[in-house]
This record gives C-alpha cells, sequence and structure tokens, in this order.
C-alpha cells in the first residue's frame, strides 16, 4: 500500500508529492542541487538563498527553480 | 591619449570592449566559449529559464564555462511575453548572480517578428529601475519610446537593427540616427546583425556598441566569425571617431596630382 504523501509540491510548473515535510534547503538537497547556481521563487517570491534553511514549504506551494542558460 | 582606446561607459562601469555577445544557438558549452574569446567580449548575455527536476543533476552548467569572476554576466528576459514575467525573471536573475543588478530587458510582442511589446517594456522598466536594477534595454527603432526609456533610468538604450535572429542588417539607419542624437545614455544595436559589415555600419553611425547572437553561433565558423565582428566593431568604432570625408555625388576628385603629366 503507498503511503499518502505529506504533501504535494509544484516544481516548474509539474505537482510532485513528498513523503515528509521539507524546508527550501530541504527540498534543494532532495533534489540533488546542493552547491548548484540556481535561484528559487515561492509563490511569486524571491527565497534568498541565506533563507533556505528557515524557509518551511506547505501543501501546494508553488517553486520556480531557475538556471542560466544559453541566450541573446 | 588614443582616442579609440575610450572605454565604453555603461552604469559606471569602464569596458574595453564594444561588442557584446549571446551565448546561445552554439553546438556546445566549449564552442561558446572559444567564440566568446575570439569576439573579445567581457559582456556576455545569458537567458532565465527552469532546471530540469530529477534528471542531469551533474550536467554541466553554462556559467562553468563563463565565470561571473571573469565576465560580466547579462542576464536577459528572452521569451517574457508580460512586464510582470520579465520583472519576475529578472528577480530570479539577481538572485542567481548573487545581487548582480545590470540586465538587459526584453519584452517581446509576438512569436513571428520578436519584435518589442513597448507598453510592456516601459512598465517592466520602471518598475526594475526602481527596485535598483541597472536597466539595459531592447527597444524599437523609435526615437520618442527611445528617450522615454531613457527618462525612466535605463542605463542603456538597445534598438534593434532588424528582426532577432533575422540576419537582415541594419534595416533603417536614419532611425538609429534620431535615436543616436537624442541620447545620453550609451546606445547599442541589439539584434539584426548578420554579418562583419553590418556591425561595422553600426559602429559608423555612432553606435556605442553592438549586441549580437546568431550572427556569430550560426555562422558556418562561428569562432572565426566572433573575430571578424570583434575587428568589425573596432574599425567601425575607429571611422566614426576618425569622421568620413563629405560625399561627392557625380563628382569625382582625382587622388594623384593633375599636372606635370608626361606629353603635355
Amino acid at each position: 500500500m503507498i503511503e499518502s504523501p505529506a504533501m504535494n509540491l509544484v516544481i516548474n510548473g509539474e505537482t510532485r508529492p513528498f513523503p515528509e515535510p521539507l524546508t527550501v534547503a530541504g527540498l534543494v538537497d532532495t533534489l540533488g542541487f546542493v552547491g548548484k547556481r540556481i535561484a528559487v521563487e515561492k509563490n511569486g517570491d524571491i527565497v534568498p538563498r541565506s533563507r533556505y534553511a528557515e524557509t518551511p514549504l506547505a501543501e501546494g506551494d508553488r517553486l520556480e527553480i531557475v538556471v542560466a542558460v544559453g541566450g541573446g | 591619449m588614443n582616442r579609440t582606446a575610450t572605454p565604453l561607459v555603461i552604469a559606471g562601469r569602464e569596458y574595453r570592449s564594444r561588442l557584446l555577445v549571446g551565448t546561445g544557438k552554439y553546438k556546445d558549452f566549449a564552442e561558446t566559449r572559444a567564440a566568446i574569446d575570439a569576439s573579445g567580449a567581457e559582456i556576455v548575455t545569458v537567458a532565465i529559464r527552469r532546471t530540469n527536476i530529477g534528471q542531469n543533476a551533474g550536467e554541466p552548467n553554462l556559467l562553468d564555462f563563463l565565470p561571473p569572476s571573469q565576465f560580466t554576466i547579462l542576464p536577459n528576459t528572452a521569451g517574457c511575453y508580460t512586464a510582470d514575467d520579465a520583472v519576475r525573471t529578472l528577480r530570479l536573475a539577481r538572485e542567481l548572480l548573487d545581487g548582480h543588478a545590470l540586465v538587459k530587458l526584453e519584452v517581446l510582442g509576438d512569436p513571428k517578428t520578436l519584435f518589442p511589446n513597448m507598453p510592456e517594456t516601459l512598465k517592466a522598466a520602471e518598475t526594475l529601475v526602481k527596485e535598483g536594477f541597472q536597466v539595459m534595454v531592447y527597444c524599437a527603432d523609435d526615437p520618442i519610446q527611445a528617450k522615454m526609456l531613457e527618462d525612466i533610468g535605463c542605463v542603456a538604450i538597445m534598438p534593434l537593427a532588424s528582426l532577432i535572429g533575422s540576419g537582415m542588417g541594419i534595416v533603417n539607419p536614419w532611425n538609429l540616427r534620431l535615436i543616436l542624437d537624442a541620447a545620453k545614455v550609451p546606445v547599442l544595436v541589439d539584434a539584426g546583425v548578420g554579418t562583419a559589415s553590418d556591425a561595422a555600419i553600426a559602429m559608423e553611425l555612432g553606435c556605442d556598441g553592438v549586441l549580437m547572437n546568431t550572427a556569430i553561433a550560426h555562422a558556418q565558423d562561428p569562432v572565426l566569425m566572433a573575430s571578424a565582428m570583434k575587428k568589425a566593431v573596432e574599425a567601425g568604432r575607429e571611422a566614426f571617431l576618425a569622421g568620413r570625408m563629405a560625399r561627392k555625388f557625380y563628382s569625382a576628385d582625382p587622388s594623384s596630382p593633375t599636372t606635370g603629366l608626361i606629353g603635355s
């Protein structure tokens, strides 16, 4: 039997289940982005890198995680 | 003093190169870096996009090849069609680049022409300037709206020479001249350059710089074209400073003496 997830997050437009509560720091770790040059927006507001650890995530939060790519 | 060495000054910072280049459309990051090195560009544009989740976590990053310690990274809002999306994108870019304020704003009007949506561009520029961004702005070659953007506080005005990625060259030099005559901030041609002579023409008109991407990235040999563009921008700048001779229509003027000819 599949346990019901603790929360669903919408990351870059896609809904993903997570089994336990997370902060932004925990999410960045879970996704393998520690040490990568990324930026995070939560529900339309920037989450500064210095506040990842103290920013909790809740059911339905919408996150954008971006990187720099080639462009003109 | 060598006048050609006069630096390009944007938002109080000096740059030796007047060629700005994009980083899109290259085969790989190694080619991107090689072309940028050949171009001599100090300011390079990047786009901001969603990262892949759950795959390719170890894949190389563009900024590993273009370290912000060596280049001025100019994040752009390419692909944004509203002021809100452009502002959000640049807030993310500022966070991504550790508080870096110099940005390129472009708000597009439609996917066919990629012409700027000027009402949205003006709206975004106002918000960004208020939030402390230093805004270099892609705009229509309209002297009135270019002046409006300058009045809002944009640090550089960047009218298109022709459509983005078209390689059509400088289609309306007279509008560019009108913008140049009125502007007190640097004016850079952004978009439309196809080959080296186009870049030289932009600089001969008096533009302070040229921003290009496709003309280099889609040349048969991007690294060689990057080198050609570097020389074209420098040659055009020197020709502008030197001041060209007056055009004499329908009237030749021999370069050799008209006296002392044998048999006279």
